[in-house]
């Protein structure tokens, strides 16, 4: 009799611990912090790449006037070309104002997206935007500031494609995240939340 | 008797093509365009409609140009955390009296390992061949890198 009791006792304790150590993961001081989703603040970042003319650039260049960023890769023949394409035409439409805005596109595919690569090919798009690509190293430095993500997956014997986060960010003059512009929304969207990165802080 | 030969003649050669017309009339392609190349080692997009005007559902087996080692059919798609992605686009499958688009950031005809570079102003001719065996083949202008839909 005692026996099962005891038993009973310690399958009691067993199941107790499991329910406290599964809260503690779950809901309690155990938690781990959830990965941010929003970028931090382009002053809180610390990278270093070349640009399409292989200047030396940072976080740091970005600041002074608001900037668009993109991520993408020259042998993307679908996604990146219609969002530069987009860019181009808000920059157009902000006319003047353009002159405002850092735009830039990063190749994640330092492999094959040299700066002379770059610069044939963001030749193609509004004269106003800039490649920016460097090291692994760096580009997941800047990617982490940004929460976003890239992956590489093979595509056929040899050949690789690049799963990138597809968004425009758009920070302040003072660095400072605006907002991101998804690849579905449309021009008048766009232009709204462009306008609010020029005005803010 | 000239006349009633050529009208025989006439009624011949009409009869003995209502089958190729039909065939080619049943699925059709529009709005073809293809964005123009950097040099041959870069894969390019092309995008084009198509209807089907049949009776009977059809399936995109497969395309063919000379432009392109590699033509497959990919989808392009944004996962909720704003992620793009590439892969085959599996069945393409038309309905009686629907049609589907290819268009930027979704369905494209991936052009790989290019055999000359697509030169903006320049066209070239793609095949696309159904699982009922039925070829239909386009001629796809090259529009700028730049563009994003068919000239109107
Ligand atoms: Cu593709």
């Amino acid at each position: 009799m005692l026996r099962v009791f005891t038993y009973l006792l310690i399958a009691i304790s067993m199941i107790a611990i499991s329910i406290f150590i599964g809260w503690w993961q779950v809901d309690g001081p155990g938690t781990k912090a959830p990965a941010s989703t929003i970028p931090v603040s382009l002053t809180q970042m610390e990278f270093s790449l070349k640009d399409h003319e292989n200047n030396q650039v940072s976080a740091r260049s970005l600041l002074g006037k608001p900037a668009m960023v993109f991520f993408g890769f020259t042998y993307c023949p679908d996604i990146c070309p219609t969002t530069l394409e987009n860019i181009s035409r808000w920059l157009d439409e902000l006319g003047p104002d353009a002159e405002k805005f850092n735009a830039i596109l990063v190749s994640v595919d330092p492999e094959r997206d040299t700066p002379k690569v770059l610069a044939e090919y963001i030749s193609y798009f509004h004269p106003m935007i800039r490649g920016w690509t460097g090291s692994l190293t760096e580009l997941d430095k800047m990617m982490a500031g940004f929460a976003a993500k890239y992956e590489r997956v093979p595509l056929g014997k040899d050949d690789y494609t690049i799963n990138h986060s597809a968004g425009v960010y758009l920070f302040a003059e003072d660095g400072s995240f605006v907002s991101i512009i998804d690849s579905h929304e449309d021009a008048k969207m766009a232009l709204t939340k462009i306008h609010r990165a020029i005005k803010s802080p | 008797m000239i006349n009633k030969l050529l009208i025989l003649i006439a009624v011949t050669v009409t009869f003995v093509n209502i089958p190729a017309y039909a065939q080619t009339r049943d699925v059709t392609i529009t709005r073809q365009w293809a964005r123009a190349s950097i040099g041959t080692m870069r894969p390019t997009a092309a995008y084009l409609t198509i209807t089907n005007n049949g009776k009977d559902a059809v399936i995109l087996d497969r395309i063919k140009t000379k432009i392109a080692a590699m033509a497959h059919i990919h989808n392009s798609t944004t996962n909720a955390k704003g992620i793009s992605s590439m892969a085959p686009a599996g069945e393409i499958r038309i309905e009686p009296n629907q049609s589907v688009t290819l268009q930027p950031s979704g369905l494209h005809i991936m052009l790989m390992d290019l055999q000359r570079p697509l030169i903006k102003g320049d066209s070239f001719e793609l095949t696309l061949i159904f699982e009922n065996g039925q070829h239909i083949t386009t001629d796809v202008p090259v529009l700028a890198i730049s563009a994003r839909g068919p000239k109107e």
